[in-house]
């Protein structure tokens, strides 16, 4: 509906503005001080880098521990972290960082470019089972130690202290993103072998923030490492991050001022009514989230090995009836990438809801008394609700689709498996790690994930595709940037004429925070740090 | 006595460890890898295999299930998959909160059972007993949710009274246990009714017989004081109900007990999670139903303890 | 037989509990003509602009749920589900502990005790627990969610059974006829079984009532029958999220599962005292 396209442009802009009017790299606004309080419904699982991988620690061990990379705050900008400054080779494939001297770890102990070779090894050793083994793959030397059998990483060099020299096997664009990753932080060998599998628990990194209190199941406080090598952040002292607290209450005391910031958002029932009173104005912050939830049809199996039938799914959807579902926390789709994803083509105008040529195209590919199947999706609200909304569009064009709504690992197994010939994604929506347009293909659609198990549940494999794909990351150098961007849209152009996907609707992220908090709207609404940005809020009544 | 004692501890045992093998044996029936939701989205085919070698979960599964019985033996628990915290620990910090919401439970249940209970049977064949009676019979009726929603949107949001969820004072656990309490107050006013009108029609034949017209009171004591001990034997079941109704009011109220501990864990397949709080729930019913049945015999003398 | 009835219907209680059966089994049984609307049709008009549900109205007698459908037909159709899988899963469950209970009562020995040793593990598993597991394990459908819930409720019905055909079997003129060579099939159907019905009756109503429950809790946690079926427990569930502001969601479906769990809760007590011989003159 218009008001949607409407939200969209305006949300852009307001990205648009803040980004080129983001001021000097790092912001400077409000004061030193105070503290903020941030509620979350579930207890935080782990603050250990090389395995925290939900969106509610993501950021969290963002401010917890630092990497050689990190990107402007607000935006999707890499800048020198726990690096000074770094270069890359002629042939792209010799990194060099100059470590930033005098980086503390909240232990005391000065970081040195050991730290980054032991966490990175960290993460790839099979021993530590972390889930981000496989974003360092291009480092040489991964392979033999990811089996098992090396004991380091032979590409990951220190000629001295201050110095990390990585080596890929093979030129790779992405690469300054990985190291910006979460799964690259630095941490201190003594405190992993301390702690072991409770490092979790108990956190030592070099981030702004660090870990004093964590009482399972109510709270975690964070406090301001004094140490901090950046002078302009943390501008809090202390951050309460209060667990247990169901959304429709912690909202409730939000408005009563006990409680800062929303961890989980405003709840859907109260959101119309929250949005829509001038009380809160300059108080709820839109912000794109890097995410798009999208509809998998199994490209291997009949139906859905016809591309006319997956079209004409694509254009059986009511995508604005499942935003008025979400109560409008989202825009439309009409392709894998999200708006605010590098190589997003706004131009591209995707499949329209047009229910009588959906007919048209599945007469055409010979299915013209429709056909039954099966749909399956998460059995937590809202996702059956969004399930049924689609069954009910299917069956306009005759297509009896039979929901599964079932928990979540065991939709993602039927995915995993090839079993699940249409799978509504919500609930396990796909989020993009770094903001780079590469992520959203290897996984989720290229050939390396269309293997069992693999989260390419339309288990789409386009060899000419993947090929196009691996030469647009291979691009690496600053000359080839927007040339590569452009081969990544058309990239994913062309998936969608095959249709594997049919992209439903990004989300729309509502932060709410109270009147004492302060920070550029874009701190609230920060693509890389979900829900704020801990660092760069600041508290209006600190001295 | 000590004999009995003593087999009924050794059955106890084989039922627990019946409990932990058909436990096992479920957790392996759900058609999903717990192995995939450890190694995340972005994980490689080999990295998958490598966990799940990591883990001993690509050994057969008996030689897996006597693993975890050794290392139980030795108190160990395991560790969560997907967060790696001690299942000891994650069970110990919410273990209390869904105890104290047991005990607040068994407190508005003889709060609303009993006098109910000694009402009815006082005025029984009456409109109040007719009245009591439906009460009871509609608590017992009604969904714990809906109980538990009913109490949050009348007393928590229309009129304030208590706090919509969460944990941390006494008006925190008003609520949830009144709507744990509700269902098994239903159940105790009727059983205390019961038992009040046997007591009743034999203390007044007797004080008739006597001729003096001990004063209601007495008998009301009288009686009471034989009419509780039912209600004490079905303490001890109530704890094994309890157990499942935590998982309902737990999630209304967003309680930090282990009820919501074991929904989440079987959603994701946390495996040791499962057994953990499955095995800790198990040893409550059997300590339940043990308590119940050595207070029978002081009940009904006629019941020996064989 | 006919004095069970007879004094069954001088208990009011019992009276009101069989007439709201009838109303609800009517209900169930005539939904397709007495809702006003298919209950999975997902009206554009159904809800606000904005995506909310509406509250009762006179299009929609008792507003609509959170696709915009009629919340009234759908708890017509409801009514059906939770009949279903009552008859179905209580029967079950009355059937399997039925037949292990007479089993183990009449035979004794290791199997009996075998048999009652099993029961007590089944008793030390959390009921919700377990059928939340096996929910997990199978893709609920109306049959498998009846399924899970029977597995877990016969366990109580065995029990009881065991220990009534333990005190009928060891009555003497059983052990008349087994002296004079009856066979067992015999004894079991002419002299046992009939005695044993009372029993069966009232446990197999007042485990109707049980099975509601259990299934509208299954629904609300999101693990019971598949969506579109309408399940009362599953309108509540879907509606949880806009409770507060939209509670007739919950509240009619709520109320609609209490009637119905307490009719026959009232019914299976009257027909326990109503049968129970020393239950004269109360």
């Amino acid at each position: 509906m218009k008001s949607n396209a409407l939200r969209g442009a305006v949300s852009a802009l307001v990205l648009a503005f803040a980004l080129s009017h983001g001021g000097p790299a790092l912001a400077q606004e409000g004061g030193f001080g105070g503290q903020m309080v941030v509620t979350y419904k579930d207890d935080i699982s782990t603050f250990d880098p090389a395995i925290g991988y939900d969106w509610q620690n993501w950021s969290m061990i963002k401010s917890l521990f630092d990497g050689l990379m990190d990107y402007k705050p607000g935006t999707t900008e890499l800048i020198p972290d726990l690096a000074e400054s770094y270069t890359i080779s002629e042939d792209g494939l010799v990194y060099t960082f100059k470590l930033r001297p005098g980086v503390k770890f909240h232990n005391g102990r000065d970081l040195t470019a050991t730290d980054i070779k032991y966490s990175i090894e960290r993460s790839v050793n099979p021993e530590t089972q972390s889930p981000g083994q496989g974003f360092f793959w291009q480092i040489k030397g991964f392979d033999e130690m990811a089996s098992g059998g090396a004991q380091e990483l032979s590409g990951i060099t220190t000629p001295d202290d201050g110095t990390v020299v990585i080596e890929l096997s093979q030129p790779d664009a992405t690469f300054l993103q990985i190291v910006a990753i979460n799964f690259a932080f630095a941490v201190p060998r003594e405190e992993i072998e301390k702690y072991g599998l409770d490092f979790g628990r108990n956190p030592v990194g070099t981030g702004a923030y660090k870990m004093t209190e964590w009482a399972l199941g109510q709270r975690v406080v964070f406090e301001r490492n004094a140490d901090y090598f950046r002078d302009d952040a943390p501008h809090l002292d202390k951050i309460i991050f209060e667990v247990g607290q169901d959304p429709s209450v912690a909202l409730l005391r939000l408005k009563r001022g006990e409680v800062d910031v929303l961890g989980d958002g405003i709840p859907p029932a109260n959101f119309l009514q929250e949005k829509n009173d001038p009380a809160n104005k300059g108080l709820i912050v839109e912000g794109e989230l890097l995410h798009t939830g999208y509809i998998t049809l199994n490209t291997t199996e009949a139906p859905f090995d016809n591309k006319l039938v997956r079209q004409a799914v694509n254009m059986a959807i009511d995508k604005e009836k499942v935003l008025r579902i979400v109560n409008g926390r989202g825009v439309v789709a009409n392709q894998p990438l999200p708006p605010a994803m590098p190589a997003y083509d706004t131009a591209f105008e995707g499949y329209p809801y047009d229910p009588a040529k959906a007919k048209e195209l599945l007469a055409e590919a010979g299915y013209g008394d429709g056909f039954e199947t099966e749909l399956y999706a998460m059995n937590t609200d809202p996702n059956p609700r969004i399930a049924q909304s689609f069954q009910q569009d299917l069956a306009a064009i005759g297509i009896k689709a039979e929901i599964k709504a079932l928990a979540q690992a065991t939709v993602i197994d039927a995915g995993g498996q090839g079993a699940a010939p249409m799978l509504w994604s919500g609930g396990m929506a796909w989020i993009a790690d770094y903001p780079d347009p590469s992520n959203f293909y290897g996984p989720i659609l290229g050939c390396g994930g269309a293997v069992p198990g693999g989260w390419n549940w339309a288990k789409y494999c386009n060899e000419e595709i993947d090929a196009l794909a691996a030469k647009a990351d291979g691009m690496a150098g600053d000359d080839q940037a927007d040339a590569r961007i452009q081969m990544w849209s058309e990239i994913y152009n062309k998936i969608m004429d095959d249709a594997p996907w049919v992209p439903v609707f990004n989300e729309v992220r509502f932060a709410m925070h109270t009147a004492r908090i302060g920070g550029k709207d874009i701190f609230f609404a920060d693509p890389i740090h979900i829900p704020v940005h801990y660092e760069y809020v600041y508290a209006k009544d600190a001295e | 006595m000590l004999r009995y004692l003593a087999r009924r501890l050794a059955a106890s045992a084989l039922i627990l460890i019946g409990v932990s093998v058909i436990t096992f044996a479920l957790t392996f029936l759900i058609p999903a890898d717990p192995v995939r939701m450890i190694a995340g989205r972005s994980a490689s085919p080999q990295a998958v295999e490598n966990i799940r070698h990591q883990l001993g979960l690509d050994k057969p599964i008996p030689v897996q299930y006597a693993n975890y019985v050794i290392k139980l033996a030795q108190g160990d628990l395991g560790r969560s998959y997907v967060q790696k915290t001690e299942v000891s620990r994650l069970i110990e910090s919410r273990l209390p909160a869904t105890l104290l919401l047991m005990a607040g439970a068994i407190f508005f249940e003889i709060l609303i059972g009993l006098p109910a209970g000694i009402l009815a049977a006082t005025q029984r064949g009456r409109l109040l007993d007719r009245g009591v009676m439906i009460f009871s019979f509609a608590g017992v009726s009604t969904p714990q949710f809906v109980v538990g929603l009913l109490l949050l949107y009348v007393f928590a949001n229309l009129l304030g009274w208590f706090p919509l969820s969460g944990f941390g004072t006494l008006g925190h656990l008003v609520l949830p246990a009144l709507t744990l309490g509700i269902a098994g107050g239903g159940w105790y006013s009727r059983m205390m009714r019961s038992s009040m009108v046997e007591v009743l029609r034999h203390d007044y034949i007797r004080t008739a017989r006597a001729k003096g017209l001990s004063g209601p009171k007495v008998v009301l004591v009288h009686g009471l004081r034989n009419a509780i001990l039912p209600v004490v034997a079905m303490i001890g079941l109530d704890i094994g109900i309890f157990m499942s109704g935590a998982v309902v009011v737990e999630s209304v109220f967003g309680w930090p007990g282990i009820g919501q501990l074991a929904w989440l864990a079987i959603q994701r397949i946390d495996i040791p999670i499962i057994m953990g709080v499955t095995l800790v729930a198990a040893v409550a019913i059997v300590i339940g139903n043990l308590i119940a049945d050595l207070t029978a015999p002081l009940i009904d003398p006629r019941i020996r303890l064989r | 037989m006919a004095y069970t009835w007879r004094r069954l219907s001088r208990d009011p209680l019992a009276l009101v509990g069989m007439a709201t059966i009838a109303a609800v089994t009517a209900a169930a049984l005539g939904a397709p003509i007495i809702a006003p609307f298919d209950p999975t049709e997902q009206f554009f008009d159904g809800l606000t602009l904005e995506g909310a549900p509406l509250p009762p109205d006179e299009q929609f007698l008792l507003g609509t749920d959170l696709l915009g459908r009629d919340l009234f037909s759908r708890l017509l159709y409801g009514a059906r589900t939770s009949l279903v899988i009552g008859v179905v899963a209580n029967g079950a469950a009355v059937a399997v502990g039925t037949l292990l209970g007479v089993v183990a009562g009449y035979v004794q020995g290791w199997v009996g005790a075998a048999i009652m040793r099993f029961t007590d593990l089944m008793m030390a598993f959390p009921a919700l627990l377990l059928a939340i597991a096996l929910a997990a394990i199978f893709t609920p459908s109306l049959w498998i969610v009846a399924m899970v819930i029977a597995l877990v409720n016969w366990v109580q019905i065995a029990r009881v059974i065991y220990t009534e055909t333990t005190g009928l079997a060891a009555r003497e003129y059983i052990e008349a006829a087994r002296a004079l060579g009856a066979a067992w099939p015999r004894i079991l159907f002419i002299h046992i079984l009939p005695h044993l019905i009372p029993t069966i009756l009232v446990w197999a109503t007042l485990g109707i009532a049980t099975t509601v429950l259990l299934e509208a809790t299954l629904s609300f946690l999101g693990i019971g029958v598949q969506p579109p079926t309408p399940s009362w427990g599953g309108i509540i569930f879907e509606s949880q999220s806009y409770f507060l502001t939209a509670p007739w969601l919950v509240f009619f479906p709520g109320i609609a599962i209490m009637v119905m769990a307490l009719a026959f809760n009232l019914v299976g007590d009257a027909l326990r005292d109503a049968l129970d011989p020393t239950q004269r003159g109360r």
